[in-house]
């Protein structure tokens, strides 16, 4: 039985590895302790998948891919398979939400919103099943040509802590759809939810097989997963630090194909023009949501200076009213960091921010002597060489500086390693036509931020990431093209 | 198991078991009935009544059930007695007016165009799932009306308009304009947007079906609807349509209009505030149809028209499967369908043998009260078709074609016609040129490829084909020569959602079904605007 506060309970059900439609404990017997953020207490003990585990759930999704009904049926089928999924995500609502909340430490009343909008994501795909279509192709020769999207086969999936049931939608859904089968590694901080929705995915139908949950450590069963010779692709969402490795072992293993979703520092660009009051609004919730650990925050705000006096002025007011606390208080906007490691490494930016001589505005401390807890801090006469303006922090810290001209910004916005996302505040339709086709990144929001939907591809440029998640471009990374040829006579017309 | 996989299950079933209409559950209903009836007996006996009431038979304007404005009403028939079933609303010109005042409103003013298409689709779901729970009295209502097969309705034609429905929910949230590559600095967009008020004007063949297959698009792609049904057969669509407001469907967006032709159809297809004009039906009114627009305000047109599809049997073909496949083809559902293979064309090496099978398949057909089990035939719709379909039996036999079988009608009362098939057929005979819309199979000899290519496409109309060979060079070559819109090689009527379907020549314009249908309903609309000193172009 979890703990809460404000009367919340709940039952841990699911601590073991599913595979093959079974909840086993792992081969080894070995288990690791999941944390509840807000306290640094136990939740549970959670089985801890190691190679060998690995192995039974690649042998069962392997086995389910080459002579199991998944990728047989039609898409109609499993896209009516995964729709009944989605309603019993709708039945679970506030049993799903309480486990992301206590084991990521997110803002319930946030999780309870994305546990029903997970279940959108899933009928998103639900209706594409069957609306994968190859092409029948123009040949020079005397050929009739088609192509043939066929799924890729068995999947890895290793996803993050920071959005435990999103992400674990945004790589299983397209998946299903196309037709493969999967081992899914949960990050070892958040694998509760996970293990919730392979019970209900039995329950929908999901025949056994298709979808295996190996909660477990990057190192461990994460690298088994990459190196996996019988694993088709791998699509990893998490570091770029840990995105490289994986590449490499998909790369000395067997050539899988891979899709990374890696780390940002992105740009919010406000100009002169912006409504004021708006744009420290929006830049405010760029860095705080989710406690700033978003691989696509807000992290470096550039401000016209025409209006940079007043931004900063409003934005330390409101960074100052912002509520931290117990992410299940129903006013509390900010939750305490996922784990210790996490908080710690955050805490290491704030003093080297300091010392690089950037200008504190505002917050820089823990908060409390119990949790992970941290005041939303605003670091201000950032430069572009320091660390806190070049690393991802992924936490409550923003790096504001002050910029003069258009062409200024775009290069300074540019100016990064990582290129996952930008926002641009202006009311002028030529400066936001401009930037948002000059800066390298994979998802400009123009007048917005952090604005997700089933339907808008998303991925990064440079180091953060290739491959796109969402809409009918995340199919194609779980699809192989194949073209048929044939020789056509007597046709008349070519 | 979804409807389009038990009509694909079905299709290849019946080619290995000599039953098309076998279950996908392994015992065939029919070929149970097989021993059990006979075409001679069936028909007369005491019709079967059926099990609900009629609940629904004013005119569906703005979300009400209304009567017409004339206060008139017109009878719908049951083809096995050709008694009146209900009394149903006529709608006429005035009844389209206040239809399409009420579309025009929910168009411009909302909600249903102002909400996401995410809500759009999540109503649409909604009503895939209403219409699933009432399977039964939907199939009941069709075959009343309609004179199919009870099992027909009930276990293939509901399933795959809940199959459609749902395809078409899953487009809502997938409706893509393009980014725009300009030879010069500019960011060009397009937006795909509805295209406003659809008239839609369906036929009494399949009734529930037909219905999807044009509401489902428009809906999805946020347009509002005036349907008109046939007059024959006005009953499920004013059932589904209440299932659609149940649903969640906002009012005026799904506007049902009973009614005739050259009426109600004919004020849809010339008003001036309808968008877009849909219609699937015989090749001359969609003439008129198309004329009407013209007249009218230049609405975009979508027809859906007649056919005389050849089926080939190639020398290498299984005989046996395309004995089965040509029956089918011709013969389901009484043998009104636009598609139907109505020119089995047949390579004379085994000619003999397939005419000696085709005949004794004839004979086995049962045919009877459509609410009976093992029932494979019911009443042709009504007294006119019937009228058409025997004097065109008779323009067969004067015209020197050999009437293998058939060639009356069953019974006395109602309006049963015997599997009719005909041999000898020459491509100049009547029986061979013109879509007679009943069970009336005509056989024709050929020797070579280039001569059936020839003269298979020697018609004005071109809606499908279907060719059984084994070799599949020769597959390909009829694939791409035949000028239809839809090839089924080794199958036919396999019909599902993605599928696209529509006519080449005389046989129509625009195609239903599969992400091709959506253009039928959509607007697009190029946005432009200068770039200034831009990255790339």
């Amino acid at each position: 039985m979890g703990s809460l506060s404000n009367g919340h309970s709940i039952d841990i059900k699911f601590t073991k590895l599913f595979i093959n439609g079974q909840f086993v404990d792992s081969v080894s017997g070995k288990t690791f302790e999941t944390i509840d953020p807000r306290t640094g207490d136990v939740i549970a003990s959670v089985a801890e998948a190691t190679k060998e585990d690995v192995d039974a759930a690649v042998q069962a999704a392997r086995h389910a891919f080459d002579s199991g009904p998944w990728p047989r049926m039609s898409g109609s089928e499993r896209g009516r398979i995964l729709m009944k999924w989605a309603d019993l995500i709708d039945q679970h609502t506030e049993e799903i939400a309480t486990l992301d909340t206590m084991d990521a430490g997110k803002l319930f009343q946030f999780c309870k919103m994305e546990v029903p909008s997970v279940a959108n994501m899933l009928r998103y795909y639900a209706g594409a099943a069957d609306k994968i279509h190859g092409e029948v192709l123009k040949t020079a020769g005397k050929f009739h040509a088609y192509t043939l999207l066929e799924p890729i086969g068995v999947v890895g999936h290793i996803i993050p802590w920071n959005f435990p049931s999103s992400l674990f939608f945004t790589k299983v859904s397209p998946s299903l759809a196309a037709g493969c089968t999967m081992v899914v590694k949960p990050a070892e901080q958040t694998p509760l939810s996970a293990l919730f929705y392979a019970h209900l995915a039995k329950l929908a139908g999901i025949p056994d097989g298709v979808l295996n949950v190996v909660p477990g450590f990057g190192k461990i069963a994460g690298s088994a997963v990459s190196s996996h010779m019988d694993i088709d692709k791998v699509s990893f969402t998490g570091s770029t630090q840990t995105g490289r490795e994986v590449m490499q072992a998909a790369a000395k293993s067997n050539l899988k194909q891979v899709s990374l979703e890696l780390g940002g520092k992105s740009p919010l660009i406000v100009f002169d023009d912006a409504d004021v009051d708006t744009a420290a609004q929006l830049a405010l919730i760029g860095i705080l949501f989710n406690k700033g650990e978003v691989c696509v925050a807000g992290s470096r705000v550039f401000v016209q200076e025409g209006i940079y006096d007043e931004f900063e002025k409003k934005l330390v007011e409101k960074a100052k009213a912002w509520v931290v606390g117990d992410p299940f208080e129903p006013n509390v906007q900010q939750g305490p960091q996922v784990d210790k490691r996490q908080f710690e490494k955050i805490l290491s930016y704030i003093e080297h921010g300091k010392r690089e001589g950037a200008t504190l505005l505002t917050g820089g401390k823990a908060i409390g002597n119990k949790g992970y807890y941290i005041e939303p801090t605003i670091f201000a006469n950032v430069k572009e060489d320091m660390l806190i303006a070049k690393d991802e922090i992924f936490g409550p810290v923003m790096a504001l500086s002050k910029f003069k001209t258009m062409e200024e910004a775009i290069e300074r916005a540019n100016n990064t390693t990582y290129g996952l996302a930008a926002g641009i505040v202006t009311k002028n339709i030529d400066i936001a036509n401009t930037v948002s086709r000059s800066v390298r990144a994979g998802m400009i929001w123009v007048n917005c931020y952090f604005i997700f939907e089933h339907d808008i591809p998303f991925g990064g440029y440079k180091a953060s990431g290739f491959g796109k998640d969402y809409g009918m471009e995340a199919l194609h990374k779980y699809l192989q093209v194949k073209s048929v040829v044939t020789p056509i006579y007597n046709s008349p017309w070519h | 198991m979804t409807s389009s996989m038990r009509i694909s299950r079905l299709i290849s079933r019946s080619l290995a078991s000599a039953s098309l209409l076998a279950r996908g559950g392994g015992n065939g209903y029919l070929s149970r009935g097989l021993s059990k009836y006979s075409t001679a007996s069936a028909a007369l006996e005491e019709p079967i009544k059926p099990s609900i009431q009629v609940e629904h038979t004013q005119l569906l304007i703005g979300g009400k059930f209304v009567d017409a404005a004339s206060g008139k009403t017109f009878p719908t028939l049951d083809p096995r007695t050709g008694e009146a079933i209900a009394h149903v609303a006529e709608g006429d010109s005035e009844d389209v007016d206040r239809a399409v005042v009420a579309a025009r409103r929910a168009f411009d003013e909302g909600p249903w165009t102002k909400m996401t298409a995410y809500e759009r689709q999540k109503i649409l779901l909604r009503a895939a799932d209403l219409i699933e729970k009432h399977n039964d009295e939907l199939a009941t209502l069709e075959t009343w009306d309609n004179g199919k097969p009870y099992a027909q309705a009930a276990e293939i034609e509901v399933p795959m308009f809940v199959r459609l429905i749902r395809y078409y929910a899953g487009w809502a949230d997938k409706i893509h304009g393009l980014t725009v590559p300009a030879d010069g600095s500019y960011h060009v967009q397009t937006l795909h947007e509805p295209i406003g008020v659809a008239g839609q004007i369906i036929p009494w063949n399949f009734p529930l079906l037909m219905f999807a297959w044009k509401v489902g698009p428009a809906l999805a792609c946020g347009n509002t609807v005036v349907l008109k049904t046939a007059e024959q057969t006005p009953l499920s669509a004013l059932y589904a349509a209440r299932l659609f407001h149940e649903a969640g469907l906002p009012s005026g967006v799904l506007n049902v209009i009973s009614g005739f032709g050259p009426t109600a159809g004919a004020a849809i297809a010339s008003h001036m505030d309808v968008d877009k004009v849909a219609f699937t039906g015989s090749t001359d009114t969609g003439k008129i149809v198309l004329e009407l627009a013209a007249k009218s305000n230049l609405k975009t047109v979508t027809l859906e028209l007649g056919g005389k599809s050849p089926f080939i049997v190639c020398e290498d073909a299984d005989v046996d499967q395309a004995v089965e496949a040509a029956h089918f083809a011709l013969f389901f559902n009484q043998g009104q369908c636009c598609c139907a293979g109505s020119r089995t064309f047949v390579h004379e090496n085994i000619y003999d043998e397939f005419v000696e099978k085709a005949k004794a398949r004839a004979l086995k057909r049962v045919v009877g009260d459509p609410f009976k089990g093992g029932i494979e035939q019911g009443p042709q719709i009504d007294s006119e078709q019937f009228e058409k379909i025997l004097k065109y039996i008779r323009s067969g036999v004067e015209s020197g074609a050999t009437l293998e079988t058939g060639g009356e009608r069953l019974g006395d009362a109602g309006f049963y016609i015997k599997p009719t098939v005909f041999t000898n057929v020459q491509d100049n005979m009547l029986i061979a040129k013109d879509e007679i819309f009943g069970p009336v199979q005509s056989i024709l000899k050929f020797k070579d490829l280039d001569e059936v290519i020839r003269r298979a496409n020697n018609t004005r109309y071109g809606l499908a084909a279907g060719v059984f060979t084994k070799n599949i060079a020769t597959a390909n070559t009829l694939t791409r020569a035949l000028r239809v819109g839809t090839v089924w090689v080794n199958c036919f009527d396999t019909f599902d959602a993605a599928i696209p379907f529509g006519g080449y020549k005389m046989s129509g314009q625009g195609r239903e079904k599969g992400i091709y249908s959506l253009k039928n309903y959509l607007q697009v609309k190029a946005v432009v605007t200068p770039l200034e000193n831009p990255a790339w172009l």
